[in-house]
């Protein structure tokens, strides 16, 4: 079985940010950037199906700008076999940017292009748009069953079904899918590697695909699906108020009660 | 954000209470209470007065408990008074009270240092610089920073960080230290590599001295050479020259691209090439270079705690010894390209056996947790953790940790019975952390390591404390790495600027 990943190049988890001046999206100008980190969990559970025989070879892909190329060399110094970068130079979050909808037709004209696949592995979302609607909309898009929020995944009967733990409110929920299938993946699936040195020097020189919606024909359609949402402000959350000390359990009492929590 | 789930694995400041157990033994014992007055009920309503009020003036023992004594748990003193001057000229004014009245005095900022030196030995009276907490002013275009005192480190960095701008320091406590106390013992830490140390970031000083002068040494200017460059009398003097009251320093740009690489070495020799590598290759987007044996690595790994979630990031090629070599810089393609180029480089030249990059901030976070996070694992061990801070020559910097392993395995003493050598640290700075620790309390394995490791270090030229200072711990230790001349001067000097000895005593120099 071959598995495709998708994997988003994003505001480094760890990174401050802050609004650009306009509102309109996190000022990412001198801001580090990385693979997703919940995409980094999805790209370690495909090398690890494959390490454990079940997959034969891993395809990492990237909607993005041109920069999004590091996210693929990551992918690839990780263990990917090969790598294909969609360009458009609008993905990221904030507005203006490229909404699930048009990513995930994006990604289905990719299954088209460099299939089959027996499973799409992605983050269960990413850390800039916290939308959580791509993998599901790629698995609509394609009539294909999802299961999303994995914590664990296996490959059952010959590798036709695949058996996924879910992080659900409610605690833990386990179905059982026929493949082709979409996996999105949640924190506690798995720990991503370290990628090795022989690998990384290696990847830099290796070749990346390149694509553009045009050439992937859906170019019409992707900027029909781009008018569809329309982000109309971006802003900061509002400062927390300080703490207040009251000096004795009445003071408290009668705070309480004039906030009208009591 | 999602990504808040994701800083479990981040990186922590030492935390107090885990200490408890670092000592060093073997220095003189504690010398006799000097002549000194006693603090009396009238003296306390003074300073009261002085320092405005109940707010800043402590006489209870709760309070007085944490003034008392130092993280480490090591040092307690018997304060009976601990003030908090609001002002610079309240700390002049208490100081010179103190001095007039035969006083003696122990300044104290964060209390986070490690050789017992902002900490009473006797009734010193504390004077915290804690209410010295303001960051007056950040001039965008110089980017000098004056600020009081008692800012804490980290409170100062998120202040510069509003800047693009960063403070040119950074240690494990930073989340408690004050950039007073840091400026008074010169710290060092983890980006002296880059950005060299204090005597060349402090651009000013505001100093409080024994007879109540505020000295105003707080130009920003950059170059200054008009006469004598008092203040760097006062950086490193521990608090034994006059109380530090507001610091005037150089920031440095903040970097927006910060990567690092964790590299397999097998053998010394090969790491001291990677060092001249990393220099030739990096060059001014190096921002550390640091070293952690298989000794320390194994300590980390085996004590953190099960949050932690740290791992070996080379287990398939387990190596003696590692460097952590992180770059910054202001462009993260430019800096990854030299980054790769030097790690090419390394694998090419057989230096490096293993290796491999930060791939985002978790990683990055995860290998600097494993280097900070060395001292806590020591200390969770449960017995006393012998921590030695010193500067030895490249060349035979690592021959210290086998010598060490070597005189007390032959004293039986070794991992079969528990007692692990570990050698870590800033070799990017030749610093050498050279720490012993046992399961159990044993005398005998004191006594064989001090004044051994002394004399050791003192034979090679090196410096039997890189950064951590003399403090109470190392006050009779200072002959090992200074000549008596330059100690009788020293002597000298603390002299003009405190004749009668109350400021800070039994600390730095020997007791005589």
């Amino acid at each position: 079985m071959r598995i495709l990943c998708a994997v988003k190049r994003v505001v480094d988890y760890a990174a401050k940010i802050r609004v650009n001046a306009a509102q309109t999206n996190v000022d990412t100008s001198s801001v580090k950037m990385s693979m997703n980190p919940f995409c980094e969990i999805a790209l370690e559970e495909a090398l690890r199906l494959k390490e454990a025989g079940i997959a034969t070879e891993v395809v990492a892909v990237t909607v993005g700008p041109d920069a999004a190329k590091d996210t693929l060399r990551t992918a690839m110094a990780m263990g990917a076999d090969h790598a294909v970068h969609v360009v458009h130079e609008s993905a990221g979050a904030g507005a203006g940017a490229l909404p699930p909808l048009a990513v995930a037709r994006v990604l289905s004209a990719v299954v088209d292009h460099a299939g089959p696949f027996g499973m799409v592995l992605a983050g269960k979302q990413a850390i800039d748009g916290d939308n959580n609607q791509t993998g599901q909309m790629l698995a609509a898009l394609r009539g294909w069953p999802q299961a999303t929020f994995a914590s664990s995944v296996s490959v059952t009967d010959g590798g036709t079904h695949a058996v996924v733990t879910r992080e659900v409110d409610a605690g833990l929920e386990t179905v059982k899918v026929p493949l082709p299938a979409v996996v999105t993946t949640d924190l506690r699936l798995n720990e991503p590697r370290y990628a090795k040195l022989p690998m990384i020097l290696k990847a830099r020189k290796r070749e990346i695909e390149t694509l553009s919606a045009e050439t992937l024909n859906v170019k019409d359609h992707v900027d029909r699906d781009q008018g569809k949402l329309h982000v109309r402000k971006v802003s900061e959350p509002p400062a927390r108020a300080g703490g207040v000390k009251t000096k004795d359990m009445d003071e408290f009492i009668n705070m309480l009660r004039e906030k009208g929590v009591l | 954000m999602a990504a808040a789930a994701l800083l479990s694995v981040a990186r922590q400041p030492s935390r107090t209470a885990l200490f408890a157990f670092t000592r060093s033994l073997g220095t003189a014992p504690t010398p006799p209470r000097h002549s000194f007055d006693k603090i009396s009920a009238q003296h306390i309503s003074a300073l009261k007065q002085i320092v405005g009020g109940d707010a800043n003036c402590f006489t209870d023992a709760t309070s007085l408990a944490a003034y008392n004594a130092d993280w480490t748990g090591r040092y307690r003193g018997s304060s009976q008074l601990a003030l908090r001057p609001p002002t610079p000229r309240a700390v002049a004014d208490a100081l010179k009270y103190c001095t007039q009245h035969g006083l003696a005095v122990v300044p104290q900022g964060g209390n986070t240092g490690l050789v017992g030196g902002g900490v009473p030995v006797y009734d010193e009276v504390v004077i915290s610089t804690a209410a010295l907490n303001a960051v007056e002013s950040v001039d965008a275009d110089s980017g000098c920073v004056v600020a009081g005192a008692g800012v804490v480190l980290q409170a100062l960095d998120e202040e510069l960080a509003k800047h693009n701008l960063m403070v040119p320091l950074d240690l494990g406590a930073k989340g408690s230290c004050h950039i007073g106390g840091n400026v008074s013992t010169n710290a060092g830490g983890l980006r002296y590599l880059r950005y060299g140390s204090l005597h060349g970031s402090v651009l000013g000083l505001e100093v409080a001295l024994a007879d109540g002068t505020l000295l105003d040494l707080l130009s920003t200017c950059r170059k200054d050479n008009t006469g004598y460059d008092l203040k760097q009398l006062f950086i490193g003097a521990e608090g034994t020259l006059g109380i530090v009251t507001r610091v005037a320093l150089q920031a440095a740009p903040r970097p927006s691209s910060v990567q690092a690489a964790w590299i397999g070495i097998q053998t010394f020799e090969d790491v001291r090439r990677a060092l001249r590598l990393a220099r030739r290759h990096l060059g001014e987007t190096l921002s550390a270079f640091e070293f952690v044996d298989r000794a320390s690595l194994d300590v980390v790994l085996e004590g953190q705690h099960a949050s932690m979630r740290l791992h070996d990031p080379l287990p398939d090629n387990p190596t003696p010894f590692h460097a952590l070599v992180e770059v910054s810089g202001s462009n993260e393609a430019h800096d990854t390209e030299k980054l790769e180029h030097f790690l090419e480089a390394a694998s090419e030249e057989g230096i490096a056996v293993d290796g491999t990059v930060a791939s985002g901030g978790r990683q990055l976070a995860e290998l600097w947790a494993i280097r900070e996070g060395i001292s806590e694992a020591l200390a969770r061990r449960g017995a006393p953790v012998y921590k030695y801070d010193v500067s030895i020559p490249l060349s035979c910097w690592y021959d210290i940790v086998t010598d060490m392993r070597a005189r007390l395995s032959e004293a039986g003493y070794n991992d079969s019975s528990g007692v692990r050598v570990v050698g870590y640290g800033h070799m990017g700075d030749a610093n050498m952390h050279l720490n012993i620790s046992s399961l159990e309390v044993d005398d005998r394995i004191g006594n064989l390591i001090e004044p051994w490791v002394y004399e050791w270090v003192s034979s090679r030229g090196g410096s039997i404390s890189a950064e951590h200072g003399l403090g109470q711990m190392k006050a009779s230790a200072i002959g090992y790495s200074k000549h008596p001349e330059a100690v009788r001067l020293m002597a000298q000097i603390k002299d003009v600027l405190d004749p009668s000895g109350t400021l800070n005593p039994y600390k730095v120099l020997p007791s005589s």
